[in-house]
């Protein structure tokens, strides 16, 4: 995301760097570095044989396999049920930072504020995970509480900055003589969010929304250590499975999950698009 | 709408500051200003950016709180009521239509939040959209219709409320010079038929002087005068005013006498002629005084003629010519006449020649 506006930036001006010798080439071997490595995987979750490594021909039966899988099927909703949770408190929470931090005067520490906010994004996964380990561990043993509440409240921490994200830029792209406007014309500042506010920034909100979903999703280093025995999320289950036999039903997870990826942050760019 | 003069005051501002910032970095946006603006009265703030005027607007609409004085609207104190609660609507510069709704939607924006019936509110959006010749593009959203369509919907939707004063921002800025002019007509219409107190903010003096009732124009957070357009034009006050609007002559004079606003200055020729002297001056010596380019014309050197110099330039208008002459010193003295005149032409650059000033045309400065 931060790439793509990146590079948009760069060619709007003069110098453009797509015009510097080496750069399609750089560029291509970028690509097939980032994309290369995903199409055996993909292929192989096609294979009819056990074998990731040795193709034998087409079949569906990995994804029948693992689609079978009670241990898949209890992670796989796990994991829904966890990213949808969390994304949605952690989108709540971001919507209400990005208009604290967008919607008054300027004032003191609103910098550190911001650093505050996105401090997640910094701070090494191991060090949070860790950390969390040990808080939750002692809360655990005082409550003798072991539910999914830990890991619900894990996630929509670490997923509030890329929720945030999105919703700010779009907030600070909005024109606020729109709000003035509204409020000249009788609208309390409640009816202003309701009425202006709120409508213009639905577009900024799912996309923070499906951003914080996905990296929910994909987390694994932060639920590896918050999670209780037998609340395997689909990523953990995966990464149990590595230490065992490895057979192409893993690529058809992981396929399944590159497909609900893909498709989102997909969804995500054409929503940030879409014209203030 | 003359009818208005001398009407009660629609908008009052007593003593408004405005203070941005605060220590040494503080800006003083509005400088203890008073001004009485009257019902159903066209008024225009005019000046450069910068002057105060934008500042001066959004206190009367409550985006801003003055830092001391007071707003009165209809004599009433509203210097500390938020924006939706004051009966006053605002054209933004940037029109600021709401992009989600329709046209319909957005005239109907204001009066859905006052609690209006929905019979009311379809009644008054028909009407408004009349009135502003949008009926065809009711259903439109905002991004699908012109610039001067999305004025026009901006227009009705302050309108719609039927507020009692409605504040222009610099609403025509944004248009090509054809459809300014049809909206300066539009805007004088719509005043006209609605009775509404209109304050337009605008730095262009054309525009304040061809659609004013009265006009205020402002200076570095001061307002400097007050008056009918041919008030302001004929009679500048200030040194300020006679630069801003429109062009001039500057020349220095003496002043013999003051009676009544109506002097007589001596000029540096020794010839003495009639000059409106601003209230509170007196006869005290050397004065600033100014002559606008159309009152003055050029004449062969001779008894008649006030002023005499070298023509240093012709400049060629079409409709009329300017007369660059040289009085010797200072800069040149301009003379504008009309090219339908017979005497237009008979003068060429480097003859010698003499200027006569209008009765009463000559206006002294305060400063």
């Amino acid at each position: 995301m931060a790439e793509l506006g990146m590079s948009s930036a760069v060619t709007r001006r003069a110098f453009s760097v797509r015009k510097m010798t080496g750069f399609t080439a750089v560029a291509i071997v970028c690509f097939i570095m980032l994309y290369a490595p995903l199409l055996p995987l993909v292929a192989y979750s096609f294979n009819s044989g056990s074998s990731i490594a040795l193709w034998e021909g087409f079949s569906w039966r990995w994804y029948e396999a693992a689609w079978r899988n009670e241990l898949v099927q209890d992670a796989a909703f796990r994991s829904l049920f966890v990213a949808t949770l969390a994304s949605t408190f952690a989108t709540a929470l971001a919507t209400m930072a990005a208009l604290g931090t967008t919607r008054t005067r300027a004032y003191r520490g609103l910098t550190a504020i911001y650093a505050m906010i996105n401090q997640p994004l910094m701070v090494p996964e191991i060090v949070t995970a860790v950390a969390l380990l040990i808080v939750f561990a002692v809360i655990k043993t005082a409550t003798n509480y072991h539910g999914l509440v830990y890991l619900i409240t894990a996630h929509t921490a670490f997923c509030i900055p890329f929720a945030y994200l999105p919703i700010r830029a779009r907030l600070e792209g909005m024109d606020i003589s729109l709000e003035t406007a509204a409020a000249d014309l009788y609208a309390t500042p409640w009816k202003t969010f309701r009425r202006v506010t709120l409508p213009l920034l639905w577009p900024g909100i799912l996309a923070g929304a499906m951003l914080a979903f996905v990296i929910s999703l994909d987390d694994v280093v932060i639920t590896e250590f918050v999670k209780s025995p037998g609340q395997d999320t689909l990523p953990t289950y995966m990464l149990g499975q590595l230490r065992r036999v490895i057979t192409p039903e893993i690529n058809a997870i992981s396929t399944v999950l590159l497909t609900v990826s893909a498709v989102m942050v997909t969804f995500f760019f054409f929503l940030n698009r879409k014209k203030m | 709408m003359n009818s208005a003069k001398g009407g009660p005051a629609a908008v009052q501002a007593l003593n408004v500051s405005k203070v941005f910032g605060e220590g040494d970095s503080a800006v003083v946006a509005l400088d203890n200003v008073s001004v009485n603006i009257r019902q159903n009265e066209f008024f225009t703030l005019l000046g450069p950016s910068g002057c105060g005027k934008t500042t001066l607007l959004r206190l009367i609409a409550g985006f801003d709180h003055p830092s001391n004085g007071a707003i009165l609207l209809e004599g009433e104190d509203i210097s500390g009521l938020p924006p939706y609660q004051r009966p006053v609507n605002t054209v933004f510069q940037s029109y600021a239509l709401f992009p989600h709704m329709t046209v319909a939607g957005n005239i109907a924006f204001g009066l859905e939040m006052l609690g209006k019936s929905k019979p009311e509110i379809d009644a008054t959006v028909t009407d408004m959209l009349r009135l502003v010749q949008m009926e065809e593009l009711k259903d439109r959203q905002t991004s699908q219709i012109s610039g001067g369509q999305q004025q026009r919907v901006a227009l009705a939707r302050a309108l719609a409320p039927h507020p009692k004063v409605l504040l222009l921002d610099e609403p025509l800025s944004a248009l090509d010079l054809k459809l300014r002019k049809e909206m300066q007509i539009e805007l004088k219409r719509l005043q006209h038929e609605t009775g509404i107190t209109f304050i337009f903010v605008t730095h262009d003096q054309e525009e304040a002087l061809t659609m004013s009732d009265r006009i205020a124009v402002m200076s570095a957070g001061n307002i400097l005068q007050v008056g009918t357009p041919r008030d302001i034009y004929d009679h500048p006050a200030e040194r300020f005013v006679a630069n801003f609007i429109g062009e001039t002559n500057f020349f220095q004079a003496e002043l013999v006498s003051v009676k009544k606003g109506a002097g007589k200055i001596k000029l540096a020729s020794g010839k003495t002629i009639t000059a409106t002297v601003p209230d509170g001056l007196v006869a005290n010596g050397h004065i600033t005084a100014v002559v606008r380019p159309e009152h003055a014309r050029i004449v062969e050197p001779g008894a008649s003629s006030t002023l005499v110099g070298t023509l240093e330039n012709i400049v060629y208008f079409g409709t009329d010519t300017h007369f660059h002459v040289a009085l010797g010193g200072e800069e040149a003295f301009i003379v504008r006449m009309q090219n339908a005149r017979d005497d237009a032409g008979k003068f060429s650059t480097g003859m010698n020649v003499g200027i006569t000033i209008d009765a009463n045309a000559a206006q002294v400065l305060r400063d």
